[in-house]
């Protein structure tokens, strides 16, 4: 049996003027993520402070855009698809899809790499990955 | 400062209906409170104190108090953790109580999700303008069925945990809630049935998914004194706690729940170990999320839950455990999609000895009841409450 992800449509992400940013670098091309200044340590999702100090020593910066998959679920929807976390090579685990696959061969510990995928109504593109 | 005896029970309703087409929320509201205070034989001009959610309408608690006729109130609480909330309100009312700031709290819950054709679990929503998490989770389909389903994902990963293991959570709640008359779903199933149901998402069957309902329930907790003064049978608070868990930045694990940490502060102030329990309330929204309970609880070690609660061991009369003897969220009810005031509301029957007949546990002298609200996998809320029959 197969599951091919389906190319559903992606709600725009709600853009806030903290991680515009973020946004802008998304309709560039680039996937960013959150780096804590103070500790050195990666983070996920993008914010204006860090989860680890709370200070507003933060910085985006690019990632490698590759990881594993943590965990996943593959929604048997009319349009399947598959909300996933995966482990980023920088460290943080995020909520994600897995896309351009068949959703039946997903493993966790699969390796996957970042697809920046297009969203409704000339939304920002949202990070999402694929098997490598 | 611990509750441990500060406060009882001395009061319960569950709403009857599962499917309310002829009430507002506000109306349900009224009837759940109307319920308990009469079961308590008390009336509403007793009421000092008012305890509910977003789920009642209006700000904070100020609208419903004011269609209910509350105008006695010198203490409210809003204090909103999701389905969990009204294990943790009989906690903050205890400690209100011990405080002085009330002497009567009345606790409520209701919902009509089903009658307005809510699809609950399987579309993303948000909660409210400007969360920061929405604008990175939304676009990737977020759901109430697909956070847990990565938990469940995990925990078959690391731990070997089976579909078939998590059917019999739902075997053991349908097996109670054949004998509820007001269970939506009172047939009993099998393991075959469960594993056999459409996936909805993997590796959660339909059959591990709670039901959509309306409804509600209220609770009333008073200062010992008053207590005694009633007729009812004694429900003493012995602890009561809760805890919280998010994506840490993304150093999250998905292998355990809040309610590690809840559970172990209330066993603590309650002065009992997981063992001494006869009888546990335990949330279940999915079946994942009653196996991770039992073992964030201590009632299994971690990662061995699945081998706990197969084989009838929740089974009220056969296992080790007797769990949601009204067949819980799993079959019988999920008022506003907030199972906690349930969960309450059935260990205090079995407390009292009324829970139905077949499925009383004998001699119920100490019950818990724990609470799971929001996303087992992106952020929630856990509240543990121990209950003893004096």
């Amino acid at each position: 049996m197969a599951t091919q992800a389906a190319n559903r449509a992606i709600p725009a992400p709600k853009e806030d003027p903290t991680t515009k940013p973020f946004w802008d670098a998304a309709r560039a091309g680039k996937f960013l993520i959150g780096k804590c200044k103070d500790t050195g340590k990666h983070f996920w999702y993008p914010r204006g402070c860090s989860p680890f100090t709370l200070s507003n020593n933060v910085e985006l910066v690019e990632a490698k855009g590759t990881g594993t998959i943590y965990s996943f679920t593959v929604m048997r929807s009319k349009e399947p698809h598959a909300p996933a976390y995966v482990e980023l090579d920088e460290g943080p685990r995020m909520f994600t899809n897995i896309v351009d696959c068949d959703l039946d061969t997903l493993k966790i510990g699969m390796k996957v790499k970042v697809v920046l995928k297009a969203t409704e109504d000339g939304g920002a593109p949202v990070p999402m990955f694929t098997p490598v | 400062m611990s509750i441990n005896g500060a406060a009882y029970i001395v009061g319960a309703f569950e709403h009857p209906t599962r499917k309310a087409e002829g009430q507002s929320v506000a109306q349900l509201h009224a009837e759940v409170a109307f319920g308990a205070l009469q079961d308590a034989g008390l009336s509403k001009d007793d009421v000092d104190g008012f305890f509910c959610t977003g789920a009642a309408p209006g700000l904070g608690p100020l609208n419903q108090a004011d269609y209910m006729g509350l105008t006695k109130l010198r203490h409210v609480d809003s204090t909103d953790m999701g389905g969990c909330s009204y294990v943790m309100h009989v906690g903050h009312a205890a400690q209100a109580i011990k405080e002085g700031r009330c002497n009567i709290a009345l606790i409520t819950l209701a919902g009509r999700p089903r009658a307005e054709g809510m699809a609950t679990g399987t579309v993303p929503r948000s909660w409210a303008p400007n969360i920061p998490d929405d604008p990175f989770e939304i676009p990737m389909a977020r759901t109430v069925v697909t956070s847990y389903a990565n938990v469940a994902s995990r925990h078959m990963y690391e731990y070997g945990t089976t579909s078939e293991q998590l059917a019999w959570i739902k075997v053991a709640a349908s097996q109670h809630a054949q004998h509820n008359p007001h269970a939506m779903l009172p047939k009993v199933v099998t393991v075959e049935d469960v594993v056999n149901s459409p996936m909805v998402a993997d590796p959660l069957h339909r059959l591990d998914c709670c039901v959509i309902s309306d409804g509600g329930g209220a609770l009333i907790v008073a200062r010992p004194e008053i207590a005694k003064s009633l007729k009812r049978p004694l429900v003493k608070v012995l602890g009561c706690a809760e805890a919280t868990k998010n994506q840490a930045g993304g150093q999250l694990d998905l292998t355990y729940s809040a309610a590690r940490q809840s559970g172990a502060a209330a066993f603590a102030e309650a002065k009992v170990k997981p063992t001494d329990i006869q009888y546990a309330s335990i949330y279940d929204s999915f079946t994942i999320t009653v196996l991770m309970q039992i073992e964030d609880l201590g009632f299994a070690e971690k990662g061995k839950g699945g081998a706990f609660v197969a084989d009838g061991n929740l089974i009220s009369g056969v296992g080790k455990l007797p769990f949601n003897t009204d067949g819980g969220g799993l079959c019988n009810n999920h008022p506003a999609n907030r199972g906690g005031m349930t969960k309450v509301i059935e260990a205090v029957r079995q407390l009292r000895g009324e829970a139905h007949a077949k499925v009383q546990v004998p001699g119920c002298k100490l019950a818990l009841a724990n609470g799971i609200g929001g996303l087992l996998g992106h952020r929630h809320g856990s509240a543990t409450l121990i209950m003893e029959r004096e």
